[in-house]
């Protein structure tokens, strides 16, 4: 029985213990006992993995060892059908686990964040150095045109300043706003969606909404502890009022899980123009009027999609603003489709 | 086990507590390293298409540590990994559990065949198992959210699987020799 320790050692230990006791019992020669066994496993490998394998916890006799063995693999594949029945019954129960877990883990993913940027930042800079000339020059040519429209933009506000104060204009209440770090990716391989990381004694509530330094992200759809979800504007779920600013007419943006998201329902004669300017529409008051969401693009199969003014790709730091609205709230993944369409 | 361990012949070293521990510890090693692994892929890597690294770590896994060592592996670890990319992927409950089993039960179906047939063999083998089981996630996703899903990301997480296999299948064979292996304890 001296065989030579195998790493590659994987076999059905309740089988020889078996055999061996058996052998050691009739007192057989433990080259009989070899032949059994072998019959059973691979005997290379036998010796090194029996001589490791920890005591069991309970005594039961081999053939139940066996069978508890055998059956375990179809008892958990049978709990996994009842665990996907209620995940379905009861949705509730999987979101907070969820919630939880993401509770668990966003200060962690948050410490990794720092290095993590540093990291990319070199790379970034090491790529960025072999073309440090002629993004200057372009720099300074973008320079003299902002400045340019600097004025004209200051000449603007004062000018409508001017005529709000003519007309007695009464200001919007200025939304409150929590500035939020993305975390980690809270979509998974069928949705688009981010997580948060809001800190311990935050304010944010489902349905508030989230924008970038350029435009519209998405909304607010759970909400934990320490951590935010935010299914973005290109989730298959997320259905959104628009106005196409040329036209003013009203339309759907319908995300489809790609980059671009979708325009639909425009009213007859006023479809959407190439290069146009999204925003918000206040419709179903689930959005505030004229926030900024990107422009129309259309495909080669002319379907006009949507360019998000918000870089959701490279999403670092947004703001999740309260603008007190109480249209319906947004859609969680686990529901139905029909129940999220609005 | 061990009175038949008593009856055997030969010097072997005594179990101390610090031994059992050692070699319950190279026992979890598989479970573990793939817990911590799929964890890993939802830091904040600023890959574009990230979301698709957790189920291809997580079939990887699976697979090298059942065809290799299925008792680092057992089917309970499976189900526990299965749950935590069930809420990590934030997919229906259910379905990666009842997707990583059977990628496990097929493992073992066919290890000793694929035992022989070296590591090529191997790897179209998990190719296969990993385009069964993306097939299988998808369908189940679009079943228990009842609409059609675009199946690009399906393909996607097959091809990912498929290639980043040899490279942690070139990690995983050396700590299956070293950290994760009992008889070092």
């Amino acid at each position: 029985m001296g065989y030579p320790p195998d790493q590659d050692h994987n076999v059905n230990p309740s089988v020889s213990d078996w055999v061996l006791q058996a052998c050691a019992t009739a007192d057989l020669q433990p080259q009989a006992c070899e032949f059994f066994v072998g019959a059973t496993t691979i005997p290379s490998r036998r010796d090194a993995a029996r001589a490791n394998l920890p005591p069991p916890m309970i005594h039961l006799s081999i053939p139940a060892r066996q069978a508890l063995a055998k059956l375990t693999l179809p008892v958990l594949i049978a709990a996994s059908f009842g665990l996907m029945l209620i995940g379905k019954a009861d949705t509730v129960v999987a979101e907070h686990a969820r919630i939880a877990l993401d509770d668990a883990l966003a200060p962690i993913y948050a410490m990794l964040a720092a290095p993590l940027r540093q990291v990319h930042d070199t790379v970034a800079d090491a790529a960025g150095f072999w073309d440090i000339r002629s993004e200057n020059a372009q720099l300074l040519e973008q320079n003299t045109e902002l400045r340019r429209w600097q004025s004209i933009a200051l000449a603007l506000d004062a000018e409508n300043k001017r005529l709000k104060a003519e007309l007695h204009w009464v200001p919007d209440n200025a939304p409150s706003y929590v500035t939020a770090r993305v975390v980690a990716d809270a979509g998974g391989v069928y949705a688009k969606a981010v997580l948060l990381s809001v800190g311990p004694h935050h304010s944010i509530r489902k349905g508030e909404i989230a924008l970038d330094g350029h435009g519209l992200v998405g909304r607010v759809t759970e909400v934990g502890s320490r951590v935010a979800r935010v299914l973005l504007i290109t989730d298959l779920n997320s259905r959104i009022p628009v106005i196409m600013e040329k036209s003013g007419a009203h339309a759907i943006l319908v995300g489809t899980n790609g980059p671009l998201p979708r325009l639909m329902y425009w009213p007859e004669g006023s479809p959407p123009q190439e290069g146009e300017q999204i925003v918000t529409s206040p419709v179903a008051n689930m959005f505030p009027a004229d926030l900024p969401v990107g422009t129309v693009h259309y495909t080669a199969g002319h379907v006009p999609e949507v360019v998000p003014a918000a870089s959701l790709e490279r999403l670092e730091v947004v703001r999740v603003f309260d603008y007190g609205m109480t249209g319906k709230p947004p859609p969680t993944p686990a529901q139905p489709a029909f129940d999220q369409a609005y | 086990m061990a009175s038949a361990d008593e009856q055997r012949p030969g010097v072997r070293p005594r179990r101390t507590l610090g031994r059992r521990l050692d070699i319950a510890a190279r026992y979890a090693f598989p479970t573990t390293c793939t817990m911590l692994l799929m964890l890993l892929t939802r830091a904040p890597l600023g890959l574009s298409g990230q979301a698709v690294l957790l189920p291809a770590v997580a079939l990887s896994s699976v697979w090298f540590w059942s065809v290799f060592r299925p008792t680092g592996m057992p089917p309970p670890a499976v189900f526990l990994i299965g749950v935590l990319y069930d809420l990590l992927g934030w997919q229906p409950i259910g379905t990666g559990v009842l997707v990583l089993l059977l990628l496990h039960g097929a493992a073992l179906r066919a290890r000793r065949p694929l035992a022989t047939g070296g590591f090529l063999l191997i790897w179209l083998g998990f190719a296969a198992a990993a385009t069964a089981a993306a097939a299988l996630e998808w369908a189940l996703t679009c079943l228990l959210t009842w609409r059609l899903l675009p199946p690009a990301p399906a393909i996607f997480q097959a091809v990912l699987s498929a290639s980043i296999y040899p490279a942690l299948a070139i990690v995983f064979a050396r700590a299956h020799r070293s950290v994760a292996n009992p008889e070092r304890a």
